[in-house]
């Protein structure tokens, strides 16, 4: 039985697509919000003609050239899994989702792909409204990658618009199949947390900048403009998850469930604080839970009605525990995240968010919060989906490729093990490299943006004098 | 399931197979030039030789995506087989482009390990292309299928052809590559990739050789299609192209042209490529599954092809774009600016 269940290629097969997914999503978690950001420091620059946007974008195009390029090989992986180990799943859900995953590569990555080349290497080459049209068009393949890539999504959480033929699914109303009912809901929140990430990460560089005393004038404006936009998305994004929340609770009442780890369906349920869900023996143990609080919050009244796990089959419900603590940790990052804005604000009031150095160190230690959140926010909308691929219809038991044996998955498995764990640390560290080196390029007719093209680069002589003018230009102190 | 209006599937047929054949171009020349760069060990070359695709590789590495995703939209029951059988080269194929991918802009970062990412992107683009070598091969002799599943194991790719066809790829992609450093570069290193145009031609040139003589050999069906009367008369061109083309290839090659290396080599993969779909027309799961029996339902084909049609030629257009923007040769010194 152990041996078997060890190499059984369903296990294993599930354990591969998390390892790749999980990897993967954490660029897009970033280069989504970055190329944002980088078009419109483009814009401003172009618009107000102040060289610290250009010193800034530059400065942030060199750590979008690394992880775009580790984006998109390891995004080049992920629709041959569907093949290599999800075939029947493929060969089921073609006819309906198909279309949409080559909307994806049509609309955004060629758009993404062509213009990164100009926005790189190209600021010298061309005017300089087409290298903003260059950020632009890479800022919006990426949100264009974010709408079909959800919509897939989506419809495999809440299907709708099909009808099916022996055991397949065909397409019964386009825009039924695009516009499923989560879809709204799962795009605006996904993509404002791809944002809320990335503003962590860019008011984490630029405390990290501040501290160490070089382009404070950089330092302080990247600070600015990310705590400015987080006030407006922690709280916006908390919203959308809690409205994201109720439309699970309509069309996914299993997961909700075990997202609130309750067993027990009726009215005026209680609300779980804390526990351990045990699957076996359909209870939490060490729970604090408050009487009614999760009708309150879920159906907007005291003695709202909303289903349990018991209400389900037991094969039907999705690994409870899994899904709870995903939940509570998301739901807990966002607070922090809530938390760590408000002491921002409270220091800006009193003028001394650039000197206080412990707010500084501790945004430091903030910037990966994002991450966590997203790949906890993942968690919990995909193994609250089990044992569903496609919700309710079909089982993930039933979408494995039915050709492969256990030892296949396991030497691919290991292979993508070895790999990842050699480029990502790899990347990580050379992002830290360019963080640690900053927004050395002020002289914009002094164009590096990045090192790739350059056989050879005299970094080494930069730094000083360029923290002198840094020092010079900026009204720091 | 066709469509008596218009037929979708010949459609989608062309659709596929052009962007199937852009993929092999496009990324088979920057592929080509990821080997060359192993076989060139000046320092001073390899940054030229890397810059020549910096900006251009992963709009051509984009291809693939796409006829990966044509394939699981329009055909989808040619997905569900064909990728599961080719799990283990599609493995190697995928970390070997990740290698290659990063080695782009690691190279530049990782002083310390230089060798390492040198030896990951002349590596990863070798293994990239044999990989996809040994699928062309595997997809010629055919797939176990019964019902809409491979059924046969996992190393059932792995064959002597598949092998020849694997390093017949390489030199292929040599060969392109060699065109486009041609054309990208001036003096030695222009000189230096006109020889190794040449060894590769070689080498290509025996890989279609064997392809050609044996694919009839071993699959009557194909010597049925090629050898009959009056197929033989319609079909005769290709092959003699073929020969015209390498004559023409080997000949630019030794001359002063920096452009027509690049354009016969592409014209060798036009007649290498029309000379495999004649093989294996009409079907997309070899002797197994045509076109028709593979296609996603026409509503799937019709909503994807309303979009396609509109994007495709917007896509074309700014590729374009970005091409003719770094158009011109590469220089060591200035980089690009």
């Amino acid at each position: 039985m152990t041996s078997n269940s060890l190499l059984d290629p369903l296990i294993l097969s599930r354990m591969q697509f998390v390892w790749v997914v999980a990897w993967h999503i954490l660029l897009p978690a970033f280069t989504v919000g970055i190329a944002s950001y980088i078009a419109m420091l483009e814009g401003l620059h172009a618009w107000t003609g102040r060289p610290v946007y250009l010193a800034i974008s530059k400065f942030w195009i060199r750590l979008f050239a690394v992880t775009f390029g580790m984006g998109v090989v390891s995004g080049i992986v992920m629709p041959f899994q569907f093949g290599t180990n999800w075939s029947r799943f493929s060969d089921a859900v073609s006819n309906v989702v198909g279309p949409l995953f080559a909307y994806e590569g049509l609309t955004a990555f060629f758009l993404e792909a062509a213009f990164l080349g100009v926005l790189l290497f190209g600021r010298k080459l061309v005017p300089p409204w087409a290298h903003f049209v260059a950020a632009t068009m890479v800022a919006l393949g990426t949100l264009l990658s974010t709408f079909w890539i959800l919509a897939v999504n989506s419809w495999m959480q809440t299907p709708q618009g099909y009808t099916i033929i022996d055991g397949r699914f065909f397409p019964a109303s386009w825009v039924d199949i695009v516009f499923s009912p989560s879809f709204p809901y799962r795009l605006a929140h996904v993509v404002s947390g791809f944002y809320v990430t990335t503003a962590f990460v860019v008011l984490a560089v630029g405390a990290y900048t501040l501290r160490k005393g070089r382009f404070v004038e950089e330092a302080r404006v990247m600070m600015r403009m990310a705590l400015g936009f987080l006030t407006l998305f922690v709280p916006l994004q908390i919203v959308l998850g809690d409205m994201h929340g109720l439309n699970t609770l309509e069309h996914q009442p299993a997961k909700l469930a075990a997202m609130e780890g309750l067993w027990e369906g009726g009215t005026g349920v209680p609300a779980s604080l804390f526990g351990f869900p045990d699957q076996k023996a359909e209870t939490n143990h060490l729970e604090i839970a408050v009487p009614k609080l999760g009708s309150l919050y879920l159906t907007h009244h005291w003695d709202g009605a909303v289903k349990g796990l018991k209400d389900f089959p037991a094969d039907e419900r999705p690994p409870v525990l899994v899904v709870y603590w995903a939940f509570r940790v998301m739901v807990g990052v966002g607070l922090l995240m809530l938390a760590i804005v408000a002491v921002g604000w409270l220091l800006r009031w009193g003028g001394r968010l650039y000197t206080t150095g412990w707010y500084l160190r501790g945004l430091q230690w903030a910037g990966p919060l994002g991450f966590i959140a997203v790949l906890a926010g993942w968690t919990t909308t995909e193994v609250g989906r089990q044992p569903w691929t496609v919700y309710g219809l079909m089982r993930t038991a039933d979408s494995v490729t039915p050709s492969l044996t256990g030892v296949d998955v396991l030497v691919s498995l290991l292979m993508y093990l070895a790999v990842y764990l050699l480029i990502y640390p790899t990347g990580i560290f050379f992002l830290r490299r360019i963080v640690r080196n900053g927004p050395l390029d002020h002289d914009a007719e002094n164009d590096t943006p990045v090192e790739s093209g350059r056989p050879a680069q005299p970094v080494a002589a930069l730094p000083l004098t360029h923290a002198t003018t840094s020092a010079g230009q900026g009204d720091a102190r | 399931m066709n469509g008596p209006i218009l037929d979708l599937v010949g459609v989608w047929t062309v659709i596929l197979g052009a962007g199937v054949f852009f993929y092999v171009l496009l990324d088979g020349f920057d592929l080509g030039v990821g080997m060359l760069y192993g076989l060139n060990p000046d320092s001073t070359s390899r940054g030229i030789i890397m810059n020549s695709i910096a900006p251009i590789w992963d709009g051509n590495e984009t291809w693939l995506i796409l006829g990966g995703l044509a394939l699981l939209a329009a055909f989808p029951l040619a997905f569900a087989i064909i990728i599961p059988a080719l799990y283990f080269p599609v493995l190697l194929m995928l970390l070997a482009l990740i290698f290659r991918g990063v080695a782009f802009e690691f190279r530049f970062k990782d002083k310390e390990h230089r060798g390492f990412w040198d030896n990951a992107f002349a590596y990863g683009s070798a293994v990239a292309t044999f990989a996809q070598g040994t699928v062309l091969g595997a997809f010629i002799q055919g797939f176990q299928v019964e019902g809409r599943h491979f059924t046969g194991g996992s190393m059932d790719w792995l064959t002597p052809f598949s092998v020849m066809t694997g390093v017949a790829l390489m030199a292929g992609y040599t060969l392109l590559g060699a065109g486009w450093l041609i054309l990208k570069t001036e003096g030695e290193l222009q000189a230096w990739a006109r020889v190794q145009g040449r060894r590769a031609l070689v080498l290509v040139l025996a890989g279609i050789a064997i392809v050609s003589l044996w694919t009839p050999y071993a699959l009557p069906d194909i010597a049925q299609r090629w050898f009959s009367w009056p197929n033989i008369a319609f079909l005769a061109p290709v092959p003699l192209a073929a020969l015209v083309l390498a004559g023409a290839t080997w000949r630019s090659l030794g001359r002063d042209h920096d452009a027509w290396p690049f354009v016969y080599g592409i014209g060798l993969f036009v007649t290498a490529y029309l000379g495999l779909a004649i093989s294996l027309w009409p079907n997309i799961v070899p002797h197994k599954y045509s076109l028709w029996d593979a296609a996603s339902s026409e509503s799937t084909q019709a909503f994807l092809l309303v979009g396609t049609l509109f994007l495709l030629p917007i896509i074309l257009l700014y590729s374009g774009w970005s091409y003719w923007v770094f158009r011109g040769k590469v220089k060591a010194d200035a980089g690009y600016h």
